[in-house]
């Protein structure tokens, strides 16, 4: 517990007031999670469908990979993106790192096997029920993917949901590639961080309250989304 | 209503079977089955559950490969469609599942939709056009599944059991549409358990018994005169599946 009792109090202020450096942290976070999983999701979806559909030597292995990335550190794909990025790198000459594009680059990487792994299984279950009928109609496989992605559209919501959560509740690898510069990089769990450490516990509370507000907000709008359609359509 | 466009009979390719069997974890399922299906005629698959019947329809629509033997049709494969007991609806409207079979089988966009409301109004589902499939009736979904296989044109239409699960009146609807099929110049292959929907739709009888087919004769010689003793038992209700 914060030990100045006031702490929640000032956060309540600084939100309520629109402090404007906290809107700024709060909007870069929501630019560099939510680019990220849009841009994850239009590799992934594509990715995890087509896993689900073909059947190729190897297979096993890439479901293997693709699952244990999902728990991969953030620290650990921060440090590549880091060494891809930093001046000696192979992209080094792109002068990406410790801007907001690095950020987006390893929450892609953090966020991607998460949908394409998530997609991948209920692709294949609802390809499972699916398969005689898309056969019959003579469907091919490649225009299967688009049709098992739209039919599966409510169970994805939740797939890029999860990827949003992750994208943006990590600290490790947003830190890395962006260095937590401010009015830069800055993003909320960075700005946390760093605000705990230097003991401003009231804007850190703040910044906490806000993480907190949006995730649930984003996940209650999903929720709200998916039952409504769902109940709409069978 | 009436644009019932009859297709010359002798176009429908035959479709023969083989010598096929079809074995699954080293059962086998399908003993060696010969078959010869032609012309515009509504057979009927007719046995006890588990004698193949669905088996039998799978191999010929080409949803399964068989163990061994050969199926092929005479010149070229023809259009097919099936509709089987419990049709599988992609989640979305009854209008989309059609527009969407319609786009997979190469019919220009700018028409898909006006077709597709011409095949609902015909199966009697007009007002149901934007209704999630999945949460239609099983009579209607059913009159859906044979909606979407009617745009399709189909000249071979497979039905497995497509009444096992209706009341009276869905039935009705089911065997009507079989009627309209026919007319259009469409064979029919269908399973049935039902004996007096056998006496009311079949040109043809097929019995099979244990994966084995037992006959094959003409729906009246099957009534009336049947060959095999199992056929007999049968058209009486004794024989113990």
């Amino acid at each position: 517990m914060p030990d100045d009792p006031n702490a929640f109090q000032t956060a309540l202020t600084l939100i309520l007031g629109r402090d404007p450096d906290l809107i700024g942290i709060v909007a870069l976070s929501l630019q560099v999670s939510l680019s990220a999983v849009v841009i994850a999701a239009l590799i992934a979806l594509p990715l995890g469908a087509a896993l689900a559909l073909w059947r190729f030597p190897g297979r096993g292995a890439v479901i293997v990979i693709l699952n244990a990335l999902m728990g991969l550190p953030p620290v650990v794909a921060g440090l590549a993106v880091y060494l891809l990025l930093s001046r000696a790198g192979p992209l080094g000459e792109f002068g990406l790192l410790f801007t907001p594009g690095a950020m987006v680059i390893a929450q892609v990487i953090l966020v991607l096997p998460i949908i394409a792994a998530l997609t991948r299984q209920q692709v294949e279950e609802l390809h499972d029920e699916y398969r005689e009928q898309l056969a019959s109609m003579g469907v091919s496989r490649v225009r299967r993917i688009p049709t098992l992605l739209w039919d599966a559209r409510f169970g994805l919501t939740t797939v890029m949901l999860a990827g949003f959560g992750r994208a943006s509740a990590e600290v490790g690898a947003v830190m890395i590639v962006g260095g937590n510069i401010d009015g830069v990089t800055r993003v909320m769990t960075t700005a946390i961080v760093l605000e705990t450490s230097k003991g401003n516990l009231p804007l850190a509370l703040g910044l906490g309250i806000v993480l907190l507000g949006l995730v649930a907000l984003v996940n209650a709008g999903a929720y709200l989304v998916g039952e409504t359609s769902r109940r709409r359509l069978g | 209503m009436n644009d019932m466009t009859t297709r010359p009979v002798i176009d429908v390719p035959a479709l023969k079977l083989q010598g096929v069997t079809f074995t699954h974890r080293g059962q086998r399922l399908l003993a060696p089955l010969d078959l010869h299906l032609s012309g515009c005629r509504r057979t009927l698959v007719m046995g006890p559950n588990g004698a193949g019947k669905s088996l039998l329809m799978r191999l010929a629509h080409g949803l399964l490969t068989p163990s061994a033997g050969k199926i092929h049709w005479q010149g070229r494969p023809p259009r097919q469609a099936m509709v089987s007991q419990r049709p599988v609806l992609l989640r979305r409207s009854a209008l989309a599942n059609l527009t969407y079979a319609l786009a997979v089988s190469g019919a220009p966009r700018p028409n898909r939709k006006a077709r597709a409301r011409e095949a609902l109004e015909r199966f009697g589902l007009a007002a149901l056009e934007k209704r999630p499939a999945r949460v239609l009736s099983g009579g209607e979904q059913q009159r859906l599944a044979l909606a979407r296989a009617w745009l399709v044109e189909p000249e071979v239409l497979f039905l497995d059991e497509p009444t096992a699960a209706l009341d009276p009146a869905a039935i009705q609807a089911v065997e009507a549409a079989v009627h309209d099929f026919h007319r259009r110049g469409t064979r029919i292959v269908m399973t049935t358990h039902d004996l007096q929907q056998a006496r009311r739709l079949a040109d043809d009888i097929v019995l099979l018994y244990g994966g084995r087919l037992v006959e094959h004769s003409p729906a009246e010689t099957f009534f009336t005169a049947p060959a095999s003793a199992e056929a007999r038992a049968f058209i009486q209700g004794e024989l113990v599946w």
